[in-house]
């Protein structure tokens, strides 16, 4: 059943709308469009006058290595923030499911890294790493392993990983716990009975159970990976060392802001905006046929 | 094939004492109920049976073996659930085999075994279906079949038809019965319903608040019940029960006067079943008829004594009631009285 408000008229329907409206036409559509049409541009070097230059901006894009390899960054940046930040999850859910004492404190403790903002996260991680003054390289230095992320871009990669996944394992640890509390525990009991041992009934019964959580997780951790990492990665590594943790959403701000060339960061603005339209049709292709089961 | 033997079991959550000493031996091939209203600690029982809930106290053995700490796999015991517990991601074939998958039976025999329990439940067509694509009553064929497949030694069902339509619960009592009949696998089947107690017990275990108030088979339990509450919660209409004063040779209540078949005196409890009253234009009981309820067979009738309290009679056929209501007498053999005792509710003589 579904339970629908009725409007008379169009005047209030339309006054309700308008705020939402104004508001994405103003943070939105706006700069959308202003970026699709600064796309076609080359601004001169004093930024005084620009140049149509149709598909231009793009061909040069797609015909640079530098961008291509930023695709590359990309896409194992957000692999491994995906990974790194959905699988300890999952891990710290299913163990803080189990609990039975105090299992409250240990799930608000959980969730808390969630509210830290990600720039101070990037600058919480980049501190203990600091090659001078960090206290986690000062130990790996100890331990004879020269730790040094603003030469060794390996190095540089993994901790922007880090500081990336590890505020948002919070936030799906609690997707993923709220999710293991709606498995029916006699479903569970039933697999005890019938012989499976707790990883056993892990692997073949609940993890199929919570793959609708799963999918949206990873849609939206990809997402995340995308875009709203860039705190992280400004504070930490400023795209570096030679640009190997420069992901597409950095190298938009680098080449725009940094290096003012307006119509080749139009140009990625508009590409990324195509791959962000391409992730949601996904996301909601899936979400459309959500029990998998 | 098993025996079963539950000495003193105790439950306890925390300082609460859920189950207070239940001790029952258990026959192999025996269907035992366990009947109660909700919160007894049926369930709780059961669980323990199961390995699901640790026992506090007492010992549970299992064939010859003690089964207090033995993992609910190893106690050789299959459980259909309320709510069937179905694997909703795999399909029946699976469902039913994923016991033997996990204890490592080649593939061909496991697909060999999950089609005779299908022939036997009927559910040959249904193998390649998911749960969701089951009515309530193929779930339960299903919840059955994987319990079958596993041949353990002891079947145990937690209220396995209370999701159940009426007509589809007489039918499922059935099968359960001539199946388990068939396999003469050992079973503890709970259940609050009174009607399923009745007829599908070989014994049965009344039990309230934590405690067994009486053991014994259907009959038994419902000609001679041993405490005021198994005397209750056994029959329908439910028994009719009046406080009286034992004198010499006879039981008051207010200005009646009933046979004493005990000789008990002093305050007593007396139980009458609805269906042992018989309209008697001498009989003791005057009883102001207000109501009558018209089954077909017989007719339940709903009035007062004369002291106020309510009181229930089952006469056979049609029994109409004027509109403003009627006075009846009747009847009861001294056989059909039930005397307990008013502090304990223990049966007297």
């Amino acid at each position: 059943m579904e339970k629908r408000v009725t409007f008379k008229g169009w005047f209030l329907p339309l006054c309700l709308i308008a705020p939402q409206v104004f508001i994405s036409a103003v943070f939105f559509f706006y700069p959308a469009g202003q970026a699709v049409w600064q796309s076609l541009f080359i601004p001169d070097p004093f930024g005084l006058s620009s140049q149509f230059v149709g598909l231009g901006n793009f061909e040069y894009l797609l015909g640079d290595p530098y961008y291509r390899a930023s695709f590359l960054t990309t896409a194992v940046f957000s692999t491994l923030v995906t990974l790194a930040s959905m699988i300890p999850a999952l891990f710290l859910a299913v163990m803080a499911d189990r609990l039975v004492k105090s299992a409250g404190t240990y799930r608000t403790l959980l969730i808390w890294p969630y509210a830290v903002a990600p720039a101070i996260a990037g600058v919480l991680w980049m501190f203990m790493f600091n090659t001078r003054v960090g206290v986690v390289s000062w130990y790996l230095g100890q331990l004879g392993y020269d730790w040094n992320h603003v030469l060794n871009g390996a190095e540089a990669m993994g901790l922007v990983v880090a500081a990336s996944a590890w505020g948002r394992i919070s936030y799906n640890f609690l997707f993923f716990f709220a999710a293991l509390q709606a498995v029916p525990r006699s479903i569970i009991e039933a697999a005890a009975i019938d012989g499976a041992r707790f990883w056993r009934r892990f692997f073949t019964i609940v993890l199929p159970l919570l793959s609708p959580t799963t999918f949206f997780l990873l849609v939206v951790n990809i997402v995340y990976a995308f875009f709203e990492t860039f705190g992280v990665i400004h504070t930490i590594t400023a795209g570096g060392p030679q640009q190997s943790t420069t992901i597409l959403v950095y190298k938009v701000f680098s080449d725009g802001f940094v290096s003012q060339d307006l119509g080749s960061s139009a140009a990625q603005s508009v590409i990324l905006l195509v791959v962000v339209g391409l992730l949601t049709v996904l996301q909601f292709k899936y979400i459309e046929k959500r029990v998998h089961y | 094939m098993a025996t079963v033997t539950l000495d003193s079991i105790k439950k306890r959550f925390g300082p609460t004492e859920v189950i207070k000493g239940v001790s029952l031996d258990v026959a192999d091939g025996e269907f035992i109920v366990i009947v109660g209203p909700s919160g007894c600690g049926k369930s709780t029982l059961l669980r323990m049976v199961a390995g699901l809930e640790t026992i506090s106290e007492g010992e549970l053995r299992i064939g010859d073996r003690r089964a207090n700490d033995l993992e609910p796999m190893d106690r050789d015991i299959a459980m259909v659930f309320q709510n069937y517990a179905l694997y909703p991601h795999m399909s029946v074939a699976q469902n039913m085999g994923y016991g033997l998958k996990i204890a490592g039976l080649p593939k061909a025999e496991i697909a060999a075994k999950v089609q005779d329990a299908a022939k036997l439940l009927q559910l040959t067509e249904l193998l390649d279906r998911k749960p969701r694509q089951l009515s309530g009553g193929q779930r339960q064929r299903v919840a059955m079949g994987r319990a079958i497949v596993r041949a353990p030694s002891v079947f145990l069902f937690d209220e396995p038809l209370s999701n159940l339509d009426a007509k589809l619960r007489v039918q499922m009592r059935l099968e359960i019965r001539e199946l388990q009949a068939k396999l003469g696998i050992t079973s503890l089947y709970v259940t609050h319903d009174q009607v399923e107690a009745m007829t599908m017990a070989d014994r049965m275990i009344v039990m309230n608040a934590g405690r067994a108030e009486q053991i014994g088979t259907p009959l038994d339990v419902y000609e001679r019940p041993a405490t005021l509450f198994a005397a209750q919660f056994i029959g329908s209409p439910s028994m009719n029960v009046l406080e009286v004063e034992g004198r010499e040779g006879a039981l008051s209540v207010g200005d009646m006067r009933l046979p004493n078949p005990t000789g008990h005196s002093g305050p007593v409890m007396l139980g009458l079943r609805p269906e042992h009253l018989t309209p008697d234009p001498q009989g003791p009981i005057a009883m102001q008829v207000q109501l009558a309820e018209p089954l077909g067979a017989n007719t339940l009738l709903h009035g007062k004594l004369p002291t106020g309290q309510g009181f229930t009679a089952s006469l056979p056929g049609v029994h109409a009631v004027s509109h403003g209501g009627e006075a009846l007498r009747l009847g009861i053999k001294p056989a059909n009285m039930h005397l307990f005792d008013r502090a304990t509710g223990m049966r007297l003589g």
